[in-house]
């Protein structure tokens, strides 16, 4: 399939377009769906944001521009989604998808925030190891800050604080 | 207040143009996505997990701590509101559209002032939202967390330490944290400005959309400006992006209207005069039309051409107009002609009953 906009490049991403309530499939290379995403603010509509992922997760998990059957049936343990249901919905089942079908859609997420690891809040009761890394990563700002401005002592203390924290990671 | 009460009245707390920068940016709102731990998420839930679910977050609300942290929270199963009132939901942006479906499985938490508001079982086991007036997005993200921290006291939470809190569309991951501010642009869409606007946010990983939600078009002037990466940034720093982009838009955008104001006089308050004029004695009035008059009239308090007009009015107009609301106040159903004939009834008797005030 040819990609609906410039007819040349294989057709990568199918998503659908709602305009006026009437539903328009629309099939566009990744050149093409990367330039309309860009330029569709405001005025345009938007693009379906979870089939333009589906769109991503299928092309990522097939790996060919093709949209066939035969996908892949890896199978999420906990809750029976599979990486077809994943891939047609852009949504996850559960949150141990994440780590069974995850693992493979993890290029994918560093492709949209850009990133891949969390530096943000972390629940008290269910973070687990989360939380001490991240006072880690706040006492390591602290230590550079009173190196820089000579406050050894400061330092000094803030370094053994570390240290007592990373064993406990171990 | 109780829901019913609240869903009856026009008025929300975010209505008033009490805010800080409150000429253009209209509101301001952070919403977190949560999901309990050990349940699917909730497009694959089944109808007795939903209901636990529901409980799990009852009994969270109910918390005497977080009620003296943050206020009464009530919840209503979706099926506890008629169809008009969940409907009017939407349109005071409490709720999302994809809630009016399979409401047997939704409901709704709000404080009576509607600032905090929480869906459950909407895309997410819990969409935690605060929608304040003006630019408050720092206020909105404390509220938020607040009843976040709280939740928590009772909830187990969804979370990887590398992916941060897990939702259901990957999209979303991370911080859970969607910021978003409403502004009212009229001088930069009149001045031409506005595509040059709106390229440079999406160059900033901002998503800018119209007022009522995704697909729709930037009718009366709305946008509404938000944060799309949630993953690799802490909260502080997607709210600080925003706020200093809000801010930019601002000061571009009272310049346009001082050169508007300067430049093109007469053709601005003819504009504003007009818009005016057709709102206090129109006898019908589509949607379409009411938001664009409404922006004008706006501009025009704002700029001091026509004055004796709370500024909270116009919003206040908006939201009485849709269509739910209109069929609301009348108390029965409206097919789209009546509605127009009620809603331009409705906005005259209004503009009237405040030049006599
Ligand atoms: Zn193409
Ligand atoms: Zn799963």
């Amino acid at each position: 399939m040819l990609c609906d906009r410039c007819q040349k490049r294989p057709a990568e991403v199918h998503f659908t377009q709602i305009i006026n309530n009437s539903k328009k499939q629309m099939n566009l290379c990744s050149t093409c769906a990367s330039e309309l995403q860009a330029g569709s603010l405001g005025f345009a509509p938007q693009l379906n944001l979870h089939d333009f992922l589906a769109g991503l997760i299928n092309h990522h998990f097939t790996g060919s521009s093709i949209q066939t059957n035969a996908l892949p049936q890896m199978r999420c343990e906990k809750c029976g989604s599979t990486e077809a249901q994943v891939a047609k919905t852009g949504l996850f089942g559960c949150s141990e998808c994440y780590s069974q079908i995850g693992e493979r859609v993890r290029p994918l997420l560093k492709r949209i925030h850009g990133s891949s690891i969390h530096t943000g809040k972390v629940p008290k009761r269910t973070g687990g190891t989360a939380l001490i890394a991240k006072e880690i990563r706040i006492l390591k700002n602290q230590l550079q800050n009173a190196i820089k401005y000579e406050e050894f002592e400061e330092a000094a203390s803030i370094r053994d604080r570390i240290k007592e924290l990373e064993q406990k990671l171990q | 207040m109780s829901l019913k009460e609240t869903v009856s009245n026009p008025y929300s707390k975010w209505l008033e143009a009490t805010g800080p920068e409150n000429d253009v940016i209209i509101s301001s709102r952070v919403r977190l996505a949560r999901n309990l731990m050990g349940y699917p998420f909730p497009h694959v839930l089944g109808h007795e997990n939903a209901d636990k679910v529901l409980y799990a977050v009852q009994s969270a609300v109910a918390q005497k701590s977080l009620q003296e942290a943050v206020g009464n929270l009530e919840l209503s199963r979706m099926t506890e509101l008629s169809s008009i009132e969940r409907q009017i939901l939407v349109e005071k942006h409490l709720i999302s559209p994809d809630m009016l479906e399979q409401p047997e499985k939704r409901g709704v938490v709000l404080r009576d002032d509607e600032v905090i508001s929480i869906m459950v079982n909407e895309e997410d086991h819990l969409r935690i939202q605060c929608l304040l007036p003006g630019l408050q997005l720092k206020e909105c993200w404390d509220l938020a967390n607040t009843v976040d921290d709280g939740l928590e006291q009772i909830i187990d939470y969804a979370f990887a330490k590398e992916q941060g809190y897990l939702t259901s569309c990957p999209t979303n991951i991370g911080t859970g944290l969607r910021a978003s501010v409403m502004l009212h642009l009229p001088a930069l869409v009149m001045t031409r400005q506005i595509n040059a606007v709106l390229t440079t946010l999406s160059k900033l990983g901002l998503t800018v959309r119209g007022l009522y939600g995704e697909g729709t078009q930037a009718t009366g002037n709305l946008f509404q400006v938000s944060n799309q990466v949630t993953l690799g940034l802490t909260e502080e720093e997607i709210i600080d992006n925003l706020i200093t982009v809000a801010l930019q838009l601002v000061t571009q955008e009272r310049a346009a209207r001082r050169a508007l104001h300067k430049e093109q006089l007469h053709q601005i308050e003819d504009k504003v005069w007009r818009a005016y004029g057709l709102l206090k004695y129109a006898r019908t009035m589509t949607s379409n039309e009411t938001m664009t008059l409404l922006s004008d009239m706006r501009l025009g308090v704002d700029l001091g051409v026509i004055t004796g007009i709370p500024p909270g009015i116009i919003m206040e107009l908006i939201i009485l107009s849709r269509p739910a609301f209109l069929s609301k106040v009348k108390g029965a159903d409206l097919n789209p002609y009546q509605r127009d004939i009620f809603r331009a009834t409705l906005i005259r008797e209004r503009l009237n009953s405040l030049s006599n005030e």
